[in-house]
């Protein structure tokens, strides 16, 4: 297990690099001039834009400007974006916001995924079953957009039950709102698993072996059932909030959340390659992580699997 | 083996037993059970009557989808959420179980009435430790105590786990399939119930540790004085370990009685057949029919078994075995008898992942060498984890031998690349165990068995088509199945087509890698006579991979007992049966189910 855990995270620094080598490329390439679009499409001095360049790196070719970013991030200097703030500063101001916003939505899925999911299981082609069924699959067919904005009009508008948008310092009690959205696609995913996982092990033969030991009906499903219908669903869990951790934004931008998605959006759009290189790269290393805790979560309920 | 040695409650169970001494412990009258399916309900179940008194083994025998189970289950209130019980009663110490309330029928469950499972397999949870699915048995019938963990611990001892207190400890898949069904025996017993469905306990077992666990099973619940309501197929296991039996077929009780009575004076058909085609029964090897009539002329010809060539052929000294010579030569084929196969000092060593990267080597097939002569069967028998199927593979050429060679016609199979494989693998065919994962459920029968004489490019369209009309008439199909798909043809119909495929490239051997384990005894019996005449009428070899020796008895010229990897015995059929010369070929011979009853 300790061998695996190491090994797993050895596996880190060739997907960092990569990572970072192909986000790098991919802003390096994309057509449109970062300098312009800095100052707005006006004319500049020429001395000013080449000052500019030289500061920001943008006269030296593609490998000298990355090998000059990967020195810098050595020495845990991630660079300035455009308006000349420190990167890290940034990224540090707008993850605890992300984090919370994923952990809210997270919590969302897991707690009334697998309650709905676990009932409808067990209730399989009764009426709430297919009701649940119905209502998950209008939320999955449904885009995020459209949910988000028509939550925000009934529940924050019209209700007035939240406020429509988030303040500058996110509290929890105003992420409700933008957690729900968020986590409501993979909501409806984790009742299905759950379902299907449930109905499944309901005819597994340790389950009628449980029930003839004489196990009361309740027992048979929360300890023999519902433990192994949890190890898809726990799988499915972890990856999303690698998932999530990464920032919505759609989500972050219909309710004005100023977390990582937004924060990337607008590095995307102004062409702030270290901004950019720096989000996209930790959320590398947050999606490699979240599936580690998956792998070792995922050895804790089955104990079949053994890591070496 | 670990004896019941703690019987704490023996006083309560003998008062039990002495007061329902002349009263029936469980009586099923008129049973009707249907299950509701898109298609309609099915009646499974019908007028089923079986009666156990206090103490007293009663076998259900009959095939796959005979109701056997079901009615078992119905007894246990345990039929699957789609069946329910539409007729009769079933009165367990007088109460009927069929009107008890969900609550009554929790109650009995484990303490009045136990289940041992068939499939030890999938009968444990996966992730909880064996201590652990004990207790809670324990427990939920009031039975746990103060000190529940020595009670664990001596619940498994006495169902033969050895060190259990430390064996309790561990999951389900830290246990072998022996120590799993002991677990489960211990779970089924660990309440004393009365009455112990024990629901083909054994038949995922090899029959050695079968044999054991049956024998542990037997002095239990002789000691305990426990009833039991043995559910199986095998009608010489449920002769040997039943007082009466209950014979069912098609979802009825055809006939019941004294185990003896009905197994030498069957009198329904159905039981008749049964009785007759029972491989354990058996006592010689399958002939055809053309064998049968050749019969008087071969003890004529006894005295001229010497050939021209001057080397003596051999001739069984049992009259009812054919001496090959008067087997017809199939134009095409070389002469019988010589040697079409030849293994030598064949070893695998598999690589096993240990702890910390580390491998270590497993021995699975270790130094072996026999030599299979043409038109003749030859069969491997053995245990799981023994190694014949891996001798299969690498037969086949579907797996590197580590070392040693396999000629096949004189040629080395190891090296051939290419052409040279391609024209051995249409000289050497197999038929596999499964017949349900051995065909591909998106190909109709006519393109599976075209697919072969497609892939090798023989004949045309025309041609191909006249061929799988033949092979379909030679394993007695009718033509009409070549538009059905597998999943409309039964088990024993599906292995007729994996034969039919086989056969479609005229090999010369045949590999059976345990062909007919998955089949109930009348389409097994069916099935071997089919290959039986087929070899008669082709001049096939076969390699019969099996567990089984009553099918050995029947199919097989010549028998490599294979135990860890080594072959212990080698010798013909007769020789192994009538005189085993290795222990644990002794031992395999004792565990068949039925062999006593023989004597």
């Amino acid at each position: 297990m300790v061998m695996f855990t190491f090994r797993r995270f050895l596996q880190l620094i060739p997907v960092f690099f990569g990572a970072t080598l192909l986000v790098y490329f991919l802003v390096f390439a994309t057509p449109g001039d970062p300098i312009a679009a800095l100052s707005g499409g006006k004319p500049m001095a020429p001395a000013v834009e080449a000052a500019l360049r030289a500061q920001y790196n943008l006269d030296q070719p593609f490998w000298v400007q990355y090998g000059l970013y990967l020195k810098n991030l050595v020495t845990l200097n991630l660079g300035q974006t455009f308006s000349g703030q420190e990167v890290s500063a940034v990224i540090g101001r707008a993850y605890p916001v992300t984090a919370r916003l994923a952990v809210m939505a997270l919590a969302f899925e897991a707690i009334f995924g697998v309650f709905f999911g676990v009932i409808a299981g067990l209730r399989k082609g009764k009426l709430f079953d297919s009701t649940v069924l119905v209502a998950s699959l209008v939320v999955i067919a449904v885009p995020t957009f459209v949910l988000g904005f028509v939550l925000q009009l009934v529940i924050g508008v019209q209700l007035g039950w939240a406020k429509p948008t988030v303040s500058g310092t996110a509290p929890w009690n105003q992420l409700i709102l933008p957690a729900l959205v968020l986590g409501l696609v993979s909501l409806a995913y984790v009742i299905r698993l759950t379902r299907a996982s449930i109905s499944e092990n309901m005819n597994a033969d340790y389950v009628r072996t449980a029930t003839a030991k004489g196990l009361s009906r309740r027992r048979v499903v929360v300890v023999h059932i519902l433990r192994n219908s949890l190890i898809p669903v726990v799988t499915f869990l972890g990856a999303d909030l690698g998932g999530l951790m990464g920032g919505a934004i759609v989500t972050e931008g219909i309710f004005n959340v100023p977390g990582i998605g937004n924060l990337l959006y607008k590095a995307i759009l102004n062409g702030e390659t270290p901004t950019v290189v720096a989000v996209v790269g930790m959320l590398v290393i947050v999606f490699v992580l979240a599936n580690l805790v998956v792998d070792l979560l995922y050895a804790w309920l089955d104990p079949r699997i053994r890591y070496v | 083996m670990t004896h019941v040695s703690h019987i704490n409650n023996a006083k309560s169970v003998d008062s039990k037993t002495a007061r329902d001494a002349d009263t029936p412990l469980l009586e099923i009258r008129d049973l009707a059970i249907t299950f509701d399916t898109s298609n309609g309900p099915v009646h499974a179940v019908r007028n089923a009557h079986l009666s156990i008194m206090p103490g007293e083994t009663v076998a259900i025998v009959g095939e796959s989808g005979s109701g056997k189970s079901t009615t078992a289950l119905a007894a246990i209130g345990l039929l699957p959420s789609n069946g329910r019980v539409s007729g009769g009663q079933i009165f367990f110490d007088g109460e009927d179980i069929t009107k008890a309330s969900s609550k009554r029928i929790v109650e009995l469950r484990g303490s009045s009435i136990g289940m041992v499972p068939q499939d030890p397999m999938s009968n444990l949870n996966p992730v909880w430790k064996i201590g652990f699915q004990v207790k809670e048995t324990l427990k939920a019938n009031g039975l746990a105590g103060a000190n529940s963990k020595e009670r664990v611990a001596e619940v498994l001892a006495e169902a033969g786990l050895p060190d259990a207190a430390a064996r309790a400890k561990q999951y389900p898949h830290e246990f072998s399939g022996g120590m799993r069904q002991r677990a489960l025996i211990a779970i089924g017993l660990a309440c004393r119930p009365r009455l112990l469905i024990a629901d083909e306990p054994t038949s995922a077992l090899d029959v050695t540790v079968q044999r054991q666990i049956l024998d542990h099973l037997d002095r239990m619940t002789t000691e305990l004085g426990t009833a039991v309501l043995l559910i199986t197929h095998d009608l010489g296991l449920a002769a040997e370990r039943a007082e009466k039996l209950v014979v069912m077929y098609k979802g009825q009780v055809v006939e019941s009685g004294p185990a003896l009575e009905i197994l030498r004076n069957p009198q329904h058909p159905y039981t008749q057949r049964l009785v007759n085609s029972a491989p354990s029964m058996a006592s010689q090897r399958l002939q055809s029919q053309k064998a049968k009539d050749a019969l008087a002329s071969a003890a004529a010809q006894t005295q001229e078994s010497v050939s021209a060539d001057g080397h003596s052929v051999p001739v069984a000294k049992d009259p009812m075995v054919v001496p090959s010579s008067v087997s017809p030569v199939i134009p095409g084929h070389a002469a019988k008898g010589e040697t079409i196969l030849e293994i030598k000092n064949l070893t695998k060593v598999f690589k096993l992942r240990g702890a910390l990267g580390k491998a270590t080597d497993f021995k699975a097939v270790d130094d072996i060498s026999f030599s299979v002569p043409r038109g003749s069967t030859t069969a491997i028998v053995g245990e799981s984890g023994s190694g014949k199927s891996t001798v299969a593979q690498m037969t086949l050429s579907l797996l590197a031998p580590t070392e040693g060679s396999i000629l096949f016609d004189g040629v080395e199979v190891n090296t051939l690349k290419g052409k040279a494989l391609f024209d051995f693998r249409r000289r050497v065919q197999p038929i596999f165990q499964d017949p349900y994962g051995s065909l591909d459920p998106m190909f109709n029968i006519y393109r599976t068995i075209e697919e072969p004489l497609k892939i090798h490019k023989i004949g045309d369209k025309k041609s191909r088509e006249k061929k799988v009309r033949e092979l379909l008439d030679q394993v007695s199909m009718p033509a009409s199945t070549m538009q059905r798909y597998p999943n409309e043809l039964s088990g024993g119909q599906r292995q007729r087509i994996a034969i039919a495929r086989a056969l479609a490239l005229n090999p010369d051997v045949i590999i059976c890698d345990e062909a007919v384990s998955a089949l109930d005894v009348l389409v097994q019996a069916q099935v071997l006579n089919l290959l039986n005449e087929l070899q008669e009428e082709l001049g096939l070899t076969y390699l019969f991979i099996t567990h089984d020796l009553a099918v050995v008895r029947q199919i097989a010229d010549n028998v490599c007992v294979m135990q860890h990897g080594r072959i212990v015995e080698t010798s013909s059929t007769d020789e192994v049966f009538n005189n085993p010369k290795q222990v644990y070929t002794q031992e395999l011979l004792n565990a068949i189910p039925g062999a006593s009853l023989l004597v």
